[in-house]
C-alpha cells in the first residue's frame, strides 16, 4: 500500500507529460516524413533518403531543400508559436476562448505587414528580417486598441466582451485591407489575397531565419515563466497573495504572447484557431500545470499546422488549399463546441 | 441641459448623452455615473427591463417623426437614385440620362449603359438595402437581441456557402433556383447558430451568440473557399464575399422582386406582432398573441429577405445592424413605423455606399461590403459596450 502523496501525484503527472510529449514528437516526426513525400512532384521514400544524403538528382534536391523543407520547418515553427501565444492568452485572461486570431491580433499584424509589402516598391527584395518587427508593431497597437475598447470602468475586462471586441476589430481591419488592396496592381493583389487566406507564403530559408531568432528568444522566456503563469491562473487576489506582481507579470506575458503571434503571422498570414485548439488539446493531455502545458501546447500546435499544411498540399493536387482554410475547418467547429460547454 | 452637462463632466460619450436625452423627461437631472454605466440602449429591448433602474422610461412612439422620416427618406431615395444613375465611369450628361430613361434609343451606347448597367444596379441596391435592414429590424425585435444582424448571426455566410455549392455542382442554373439555394443556406446558417445557442448551457447571451455567428461564418466561408478553389470558381465566389451591386442584371431583379415585395409586405403586416414580441414573450402571450406562429412567420420573412439579398449582392453585413438602431432612435419603439422606415433608410444606405464605392478609387470599384463594414464595426463596438446583459 502506497500512500497517495502530493509528491507521487506530481511524479505521475511528470511521467505522463513526458510520455505524451514523446508520443507527440513521434507523431510530428511521422508527419514530417509524410509531408516531405507529399506534393506534385513525387519523391519515393528511397529517393527521399538518397536526396537527404546528397545522392539525389538536382531536381530532387531543389524540390526537397528549397521548397518542401523550409515550408515544413516554417509550419512547425508557426504552429508552436501560435499555440504558445494562445496558451499565454488563455492563461492570463482566464478565458477559455482566447486565441490571437480571434482577438484580432493577427489581423493587426497582417495589416501592417501588408501595407509595407504593398506600398514599398521593393517586392523582389523585401527585407524579410524586418517583417516580424513590423508585425509586432501592428499587433501591439491592435492589442492596445482592443484592450482600451473592451475596458470598462468598474467592470474591467470581461472575457466575452474582450473576444467580441477582438472579432469586431478584426472585421474592421479586414475591411480596411480590402479597400486598401484594391489599389494594388494585380500581381501584388494576388499576393495579398493568398496571404489573407493564410497560405504559408514565405517558403524559403530566409523566412525561417527571420522567424527563428524571435522564437529562440521568446519560447525559452515563456517557459521560464511557467510557474508565474500557474499562479496567475488563479484569481488576481490569490496571485497577489502568493507574492506575484500581477499586473507587471501580465503585461510581460502579454507582450511575449503578442510578439509570438506577430512574428508567426508575418510569415504565415491569417492562420486562425491554432492558438485556440493547441492549448486545449494539450490541457486534456497533460493537465493544467504550465510546466507541462506550455511545451505540450507548442508540440500540439506544431503537429496541427504541419498536418494542416500537408492536407492542404495533398487534398486537391495540383493546386493547394491555403493552410488557414484547413485550420478554420478544423478549428471553427471546435470553437463552437467549446462555446456550448463553457459558461460566460 | 443639466443632464447633458452632468454627463460631460463624467466623461461619457456624447451619443450616450443623446440616448439619455431621449428619456430625459423621465429621468432625474442627477444621473449618477453608476446608473449611467448600467443604462441599456433602450429599456424596452434590454430584456431585463423590469430590473433596470430606468425601467420606468416611457416606451414611446413618435408618429410625426416617423412620417417625416418616411417622406423625407423617400425624397432622399429618389434623389439618390438619380445621383447614382448619373454617376459612373462613363461620363454621361444628365440630359442623356433623362432621355435614356424616358425616350430610350437602343442605338446609343450611353442609353445602353444607363438601361442595362446603371438602372438595375441602383434598383438592386435599393432592394437589397431594404431587405437587409428589415431583416435586421425583425430579428432584433423578435429575439430582443440588440446585436442581431443577418451578417453577424451567420445567415449571410450560410447563404453564401450554399451559393458556392450551387455554382460548383450545378453551374448555369437559372437565377430562380439560385435564389432558392440561397434561402436554404440562410436557413442553414440561422439554424446552426440558434441550434448552438440552444445546446449551450443556460442559453447564449447576445454577445456570445454573435461569437458563435463569427465562428460559424469562419467555418462556412472557409468551406466555400475550399470548394471555390477545388472547382476553380474562385472569381465568382470572391465577388460574393466582397459584396457589390455592380453585376446586378434585370433578370435577377425580376426573380428577386416578387420575393422581396411579398416579404416586405408580410413584414409590415407582422409589425404589430413584432412590437408585442419586443416587449417580451410573456407579455405578447398575455396579450393574446400566438407567439409560436408569429415567430415562425417572422423567421420565414427574415430568411427570404436575407437569402434573396445575399443572392444578388453577396454577404454584406451590418446594414441590418445599423439601420434598425438608427431608425429606433428616430421614430421610437413601434415596429409599425420601424419596419417601413428601416426599409427606406436601408435602401438609402446601400445606394449611397454604392456611390461611394465608385468614388473611392475610380475607375475601380470598392466592394460595398467592406465600405459598410468600416462604418458598421465602430457602431457594433459602441453597441457591444452598452450591451449589459452579456456575460
Amino acid at each position: 500500500m502506497q500512500a497517495i502523496t502530493a509528491e507521487s501525484i506530481e511524479k505521475k503527472r511528470r511521467s505522463r507529460s513526458i510520455l505524451v510529449m514523446s508520443i507527440l514528437a513521434v507523431l510530428i516526426f511521422t508527419t514530417f516524413i509524410i509531408s516531405m513525400n507529399t506534393g506534385v512532384i513525387k519523391l519515393t521514400p528511397k529517393d527521399l533518403i538518397m536526396t537527404l544524403f546528397g545522392q539525389g538528382t538536382d531536381r530532387q534536391e531543389l524540390v526537397l531543400f528549397q521548397f518542401r523543407l523550409p515550408r515544413i520547418v516554417i509550419s512547425m515553427l508557426i504552429g508552436a508559436g501560435l499555440a504558445l501565444s494562445g496558451c499565454i492568452m488563455q492563461g492570463i485572461t482566464r478565458n477559455a476562448l482566447a486565441d490571437p486570431g480571434l482577438l484580432g491580433i493577427n489581423a493587426g499584424a497582417g495589416l501592417v505587414v501588408m501595407l509595407y509589402v504593398s506600398y514599398f516598391p521593393t517586392t523582389a527584395n523585401v527585407p524579410v528580417f524586418f517583417l516580424p518587427m513590423l508585425a509586432f508593431v501592428g499587433a501591439a497597437l491592435t492589442a492596445f486598441l482592443i484592450y482600451v475598447l473592451a475596458y470598462k470602468k468598474h467592470e474591467g475586462i470581461m472575457p466575452t466582451r474582450l473576444i467580441l471586441t477582438g472579432v469586431a476589430v478584426a472585421a474592421g481591419i479586414s475591411a480596411a485591407m480590402i479597400v486598401l488592396t484594391l489599389r494594388l496592381n494585380p500581381e501584388k493583389y494576388q499576393m495579398v489575397a493568398t496571404w489573407l487566406a493564410g497560405s504559408i507564403w514565405g517558403t524559403n530559408w530566409k523566412f525561417v531565419m527571420a522567424l527563428l531568432p524571435w522564437l529562440l528568444f521568446l519560447i525559452p522566456y515563456v517557459m521560464t515563466k511557467a510557474q508565474t503563469m500557474n499562479v496567475l491562473n488563479l484569481s488576481d487576489a490569490t496571485a497577489r497573495g502568493l507574492g506575484a506582481h500581477v499586473s507587471r507579470e501580465q503585461l510581460k506575458l502579454l507582450a511575449a504572447g503578442v510578439a509570438l503571434a506577430a512574428s508567426c503571422v508575418a510569415v504565415s498570414g491569417g492562420i486562425g484557431f491554432v492558438g485556440l485548439i493547441g492549448p486545449h488539446l494539450a490541457k486534456r493531455l497533460v493537465g493544467p500545470k504550465h510546466q507541462g502545458l506550455l511545451p505540450a501546447s507548442a508540440l500540439v500546435g506544431a503537429l496541427l499546422v504541419l498536418t494542416a499544411d500537408t492536407i492542404g498540399r495533398w487534398a486537391i493536387q495540383p493546386s493547394e488549399i491555403p493552410t488557414g482554410i484547413v485550420t478554420a475547418v478544423i478549428g471553427a467547429p471546435y470553437f463552437l463546441y467549446l462555446m456550448t460547454r463553457t459558461r460566460g | 441641459m443639466s443632464t447633458r452637462s452632468n454627463k460631460t463632466r463624467n466623461g461619457s460619450k456624447p451619443a450616450e448623452a443623446d440616448t439619455a436625452a431621449m428619456n430625459a423627461t423621465m429621468q432625474t437631472s442627477s444621473v449618477s455615473e453608476a446608473q449611467q454605466s448600467s443604462h441599456s440602449y433602450h429599456p424596452a429591448f434590454s430584456g431585463t427591463a423590469t430590473t433596470t433602474p430606468s425601467s420606468h422610461a416611457p416606451i414611446k412612439s413618435r408618429p410625426i417623426a416617423a412620417t417625416v422620416v418616411l417622406f423625407g427618406g423617400l425624397i432622399a431615395l429618389v434623389l439618390g437614385l438619380f445621383l447614382s444613375i448619373n454617376f459612373g465611369a462613363a461620363d454621361i450628361s444628365f440630359k442623356v440620362v433623362w432621355q435614356a430613361i424616358f425616350q430610350f434609343n437602343p442605338e446609343l451606347t450611353d442609353h445602353q449603359i444607363i438601361r442595362e448597367l446603371r438602372l438595375p444596379r441602383v434598383f438592386g441596391g435599393a432592394m437589397v438595402g431594404a431587405s437587409f435592414a428589415v431583416a435586421g429590424a425583425i430579428m432584433q425585435g423578435m429575439t430582443r437581441n440588440p446585436l442581431a444582424d443577418s451578417g453577424l448571426l451567420g445567415i449571410n455566410s450560410g447563404a453564401g456557402f450554399m451559393l458556392a455549392i450551387c455554382f460548383a455542382f450545378f453551374p448555369g442554373l437559372p437565377f430562380m433556383s439560385v435564389i432558392l439555394f440561397s434561402f436554404v443556406g440562410a436557413a442553414l446558417g440561422a439554424g446552426l447558430v440558434y441550434g448552438i445557442g440552444a445546446l449551450a448551457k443556460g442559453g447564449l447571451s447576445p454577445a456570445r451568440l454573435v461569437l458563435a455567428g463569427a465562428a460559424l461564418s469562419a467555418l462556412l466561408s472557409a468551406l466555400a473557399e475550399g470548394i471555390a478553389l477545388y472547382f476553380k470558381i474562385g472569381q465568382d465566389i470572391a465577388f460574393w464575399y466582397a459584396g457589390g451591386v455592380a453585376g446586378t442584371r434585370w433578370d435577377q431583379l425580376q426573380v428577386m422582386f416578387p420575393w422581396v415585395a411579398v416579404a416586405l409586405v408580410m413584414g409590415i403586416v407582422l409589425s404589430r406582432s413584432v412590437t408585442m414580441l419586443s416587449l417580451g414573450e410573456d407579455i405578447a402571450r398575455g396579450l393574446g398573441q400566438r407567439t409560436g406562429l408569429v415567430k415562425a412567420l417572422c423567421a420565414i420573412v427574415v430568411l427570404i429577405l436575407a437569402g434573396s439579398a445575399v443572392a444578388v449582392v453577396g454577404a454584406v453585413g451590418f446594414v441590418g445592424l445599423i439601420i434598425p438602431h438608427l431608425t429606433r432612435k428616430l421614430v421610437g419603439v413601434d415596429y409599425r413605423w420601424i419596419i417601413p422606415c428601416s426599409a427606406i433608410l436601408g435602401a438609402l444606405l446601400v445606394i449611397f455606399a454604392d456611390i461611394a464605392a465608385r468614388m473611392v478609387n475610380p475607375p475601380e470599384e470598392t466592394p460595398i461590403g467592406a465600405l459598410i463594414a468600416l462604418i458598421g464595426v465602430p457602431f457594433f463596438l459602441y453597441l457591444a459596450r452598452k450591451e449589459r446583459r452579456e456575460l
